[in-house]
């Protein structure tokens, strides 16, 4: 298909295309934005997509879960990534892993990637992610939704910057009972994204060592930095 | 004494945006989140003019503080 990526290339050339297709980005969560990250990454020609996700579609993931079909429940979430992108666009490689990121094998699955995309809804699970790409040298684009409110920055190895977003490293944060719709996921997954690309071409500004913290009810936008 | 109060995300729900708290002299943080029947496991980042800030500070009547309570779904 030759000209799937032409209404890429007014902000892309050619030779950045060409290098989006030698990257490996690892995706921890295929759910909420997870589904939606896979999704943009692969329709602008990443080439290789780690999607991560230990978990299975159920009835309660059809509202916001871009993955998630009628006919697709029960199934793995992370085998479903790599379907989809089958259809989607089939130069892209997924490679599907069917289990939780652990203490244990986070350093074996995530090693040998450009970029990780922090897609998890645990908190203890993002610190963890924040460690292992610390170890590693990889950037991890951290992105956190509830209700109506998100969360986007980009870490770079050795910045910790989850110890100031987060007192604590236990719990949710406010997803439990707010719940998640189907916009805010959507909205976080595109700046999660947006940070990738930047991150894989070198260029562009990056939300590091700031946070962009959304009030989609009052619509507002704050940039907050971390000095 | 006065002092700015910024919350943001469910903090706001039923208390507003930005609001001035007035406090006797010498106030913490810990008086402001009391006052404003925020648990301390609700603020995740607390910024005092937009610096990482603690919960016994003794603010300045120019401080501004924002309370910001954890978010992390996915």
């Amino acid at each position: 298909m030759m000209d799937r990526y032409q209404k890429n290339r007014e902000m892309l050339s050619q030779t950045e295309c060409d290098l989006l297709r030698s990257k490996k980005v690892c995706i921890v969560g295929c759910g909420g934005l997870g589904g939606y990250v896979i999704e943009m990454l692969g329709r602008l020609g990443i080439g290789q997509l780690t999607a991560i996700d230990g978990d299975t579609f159920d009835e309660t993931n059809l509202n916001r879960q871009l993955l998630s079909l009628e006919d697709n429940l029960d199934q793995s979430k992370a085998f479903e990534a790599k379907q989809r992108m089958a259809a989607v666009n089939s130069e892209v490689v997924v490679i599907p892993v069917e289990h939780y990121l652990t203490a244990e094998n986070a350093m074996a699955l995530l090693k040998h990637h450009d970029v990780i995309v922090d897609a998890t809804d645990g908190i203890e699970v993002r610190f963890m992610l924040q460690k292992t790409a610390k170890a590693l040298g990889i950037p991890l684009v951290y992105g956190a939704i509830a209700g109506w409110y998100a969360q986007v920055c980009t870490i770079m190895p050795g910045e910790d910057t989850l110890d100031q977003i987060y007192k604590s490293h236990e719990g949710r944060g406010g997803e439990q009972t707010l719940g998640n719709p189907s916009f805010t996921p959507a909205l976080v997954a595109s700046m999660q994204v947006s940070e990738v690309i930047k991150l894989l071409l070198n260029r562009g500004d990056l939300l590091q060592r700031k946070m962009l913290m959304i009030d989609l009810y009052l619509n507002d936008f704050d940039l907050i930095h971390f000095l | 004494m006065e002092i700015k109060v910024r919350l943001f995300a469910t903090l706001r729900e039923g208390r507003g945006k930005e609001l001035m708290i007035s406090l006797d002299d010498h106030p913490t943080t810990q008086m402001i989140i009391d006052q404003l029947n925020i648990k301390k496991e609700d603020v995740a980042i607390l910024l005092i003019n937009g610096r990482d800030g603690a919960l016994d500070r003794v603010l300045e009547k120019t401080d501004v503080v924002s309370l910001f309570p954890p978010v992390g779904g996915g």
